[in-house]
């Protein structure tokens, strides 16, 4: 028992050299994350109506994500500014972070036919890499379920006719259920993501 | 070895008390640690809130004379008939089921030598580290003919709640023609756009209701907060720099800076006189009472503290957050403050637990709404270098001044959005 302790503290007492020497500057992932919460809630869930919510978002898409507000190369209004703050190992702990924490479904307001339309659709073209209507983040997949209904408009704008980028896949799937149904086939989704609880 | 310096010793140390709390019962601290938190806005319900979060073993109590906090920010939509004054009302329960002892008394004193906070009520607090979030107070009369007295007659509306109403109401009642006179204060001040966001949304209401009115900003500074980006936004919407421009805006260099009033008369002195039908004085400020009572502040009426813990360079353990502080480069706002208070609480839960103060990291976002469809925003990431607070170089910054209406639309959804976030983060 006592020879387990001794290792412990000298395992801890090491530890801390290393992370003291190498890790000086560079504050917590709570430390960080925490300054996300005045426009993203506390712990990343958003209480709306337009922030979206962050908790639960798998590490790369959250560092795919920051990168590409860095790099101007994804629209934004104020995100390219905030992320141009952090280097990259602060952007891995706060990717880290948040990919801990439960994303916190609120009530939205949504139109009910349309999100059963929605539902439709999203089988059809989303469900393959948007698993479980759009709940998981597995494979990197964003988190649509429950997401708040303006972001989601924004980002499909941004997709559609802001020059955002998306991988071949998404673009493939979403001529095809513009060519299909329109916007109103892209509404008909956002009002389904959004009456998820 | 030779890397290793004194906080990384500290860090060390605290390390193996952190383990002697598993292992070696006789090296732990025993009774739990108290932490006295005075004024409960932005600053003070947020440490409460995120020490108790963080740790849930320490014993916390804030201490607010009033039930309820009106938010200042977004009370300018409140004046532009936006938003209703409930909606910036907040209660206590929230920090209650943190586990936060809330207690509605008016602080009077602290003794950093006992280390006891005293009340009006007569109570005596123990303290381990005391927290103090004691917003802003006025220095009255340095517009001569303004003072406490006056504002309930002339109002500041620079704290929310019934300052606000009062204002609101005037603007109201005003008859169409008329003219509204916003005083602003000279630097530093709480939240450095609000006199020129008020604008906005008073020219809104009195765009939508009242078109023949014009609103006067009489400043005491040759610039101010997101200059460029509330000019061009009063251009787009209320005729800024026209002959006929709702809002005419007047700084130093013009002679808007305001020596006088006369209450009775409604009449405004700078280099020359300026009738009101409603005026609105935003006096030059100082730190909240409390710190000068304790002694925290400094001869310009503001409190120096450690940029890394928030602890009082005049006191040991007593820390000062929000608006009173001297925080600078980061600005006196709410998000500044509630940004401030997790770095304080951060450092004094690890002081608590015998640990060194954690590396800091800080952010400031700001709105400001012109119309209900029109917004900006300014934002930052602070860092500490040299124990001080510096801007992250090359992040933070205004809108672009080409933005698009469909970006500055989006921009008013997310301020929203940021005021539903905060206010949650800090009382819920």
């Amino acid at each position: 028992m006592i020879k387990k302790h001794f290792i412990r503290i000298v395992l801890l007492l090491f530890g801390g050299m290393l992370s003291g020497a190498i890790l000086a500057a560079t504050p917590s992932a709570s430390m960080l994350a925490n300054t996300c919460a005045g426009c993203h809630g506390t712990n990343g869930s958003s209480s709306g109506p337009a922030s979206p919510t962050i908790a639960g978002m798998s590490k790369d898409n959250f560092i795919e994500t920051m990168k590409a507000y860095q790099g101007g190369e994804r629209p934004s209004t104020i995100m390219t500014r905030i992320a141009k703050g952090y280097t990259d190992k602060e952007i891995k702990l706060m990717a880290g972070f948040f990919s801990k924490q439960k994303f916190i479904r609120k009530k939205q307001k949504y139109n009910a036919s349309r999100a059963k339309f929605g539902k439709k659709l999203h089988k059809k073209y989303c469900e393959k890499c948007h698993e479980k209507g759009g709940r998981s983040a597995d494979d990197d997949a964003g988190i649509l379920a429950g997401q708040w209904k303006p972001y989601l408009q924004y980002s499909m704008l941004d997709f559609t006719k802001g020059g955002r980028e998306m991988e071949k896949k998404m673009k493939k799937k979403l001529d095809a259920l513009q060519k299909d149904h329109g916007d109103k086939g892209i509404d008909a989704l956002i009002n389904y993501y959004a009456s998820q609880k | 070895m030779s890397n290793i310096n004194r906080r990384d010793f500290l860090n060390l140390a605290g390390g193996v008390t952190a383990l002697s709390a598993l292992g070696f019962p006789m090296l732990s601290f025993g009774a739990s640690k108290r932490v006295v938190i005075v004024g409960g806005g932005i600053g003070g319900a947020t440490a409460a809130k995120y020490i108790r979060m963080a740790d849930s073993s320490i014993d916390v109590t804030l201490i607010e004379v009033n039930k309820y906090y009106h938010t200042c920010f977004m009370s300018n939509e409140v004046l532009g008939g936006n938003r209703s004054l409930d909606s910036i009302k907040f209660g206590y329960s929230g920090l209650k089921k943190h586990g936060v002892n809330v207690v509605h008394d008016l602080v009077t004193g602290i003794n950093p030598d006992t280390k006891k906070v005293s009340t009006r009520g007569g109570k005596s607090f123990s303290y381990d580290a005391c927290i103090v979030s004691p917003g802003i107070s006025f220095n009255w009369n340095t517009i001569e003919g303004y003072d406490a007295k006056v504002a309930n007659k002339i109002p500041h509306a620079w704290k929310a709640g019934s300052q606000t109403s009062l204002l609101r109401n005037q603007i109201k009642a005003m008859k169409n023609g008329g003219t509204v006179v916003i005083v602003a204060p000279p630097n530093p001040f709480r939240c450095p756009p609000g006199p020129y966001e008020r604008a906005s949304q008073i020219a809104w209401y009195l765009k939508n209701n009242k078109p023949k009115s014009k609103i006067i900003i009489l400043d005491p500074k040759p610039k101010f907060s997101k200059m460029g980006l509330f000019t061009a936004g009063w251009q787009r919407h209320y005729g800024y720099d026209s002959t006929n421009s709702m809002i005419e805006w007047l700084g130093v260099d013009s002679g808007g800076k305001v020596t006088r009033i006369d209450s009775k008369k409604l009449i405004a002195y700078a280099d020359v006189d300026f009738k009101a039908d409603v005026m609105n004085v935003i006096p030059p400020q100082k730190a909240g009472k409390i710190a000068f009572a304790a002694d925290l502040v400094n001869d310009k009426g503001w409190c120096p503290v450690n940029h890394q813990t928030f602890e009082s360079t005049r006191h040991k353990d007593i820390h000062v957050i929000g608006d009173a502080s001297i925080a600078s480069p980061m600005p006196k706002s709410g998000y500044a403050a509630n940004s401030e208070a997790k770095v304080c609480a951060a450092a004094v839960v690890a002081k608590l637990n015998g640990k060194g103060a954690p590396v800091p990291s800080y952010v400031n976002t700001c709105y400001s709404i012109i119309t209900p469809k029109d917004a900006m925003s300014v934002a930052m990431v602070y860092r500490l270098e040299d124990s001080k607070i510096i801007k992250v170089k090359g992040s933070g910054g205004l809108t672009p001044k080409d933005a698009s209406d469909a970006m500055r639309q989006r921009e008013v959804s997310y301020a929203h959005s940021w005021f539903n976030n905060i206010t949650r983060d800090v009382f819920g």
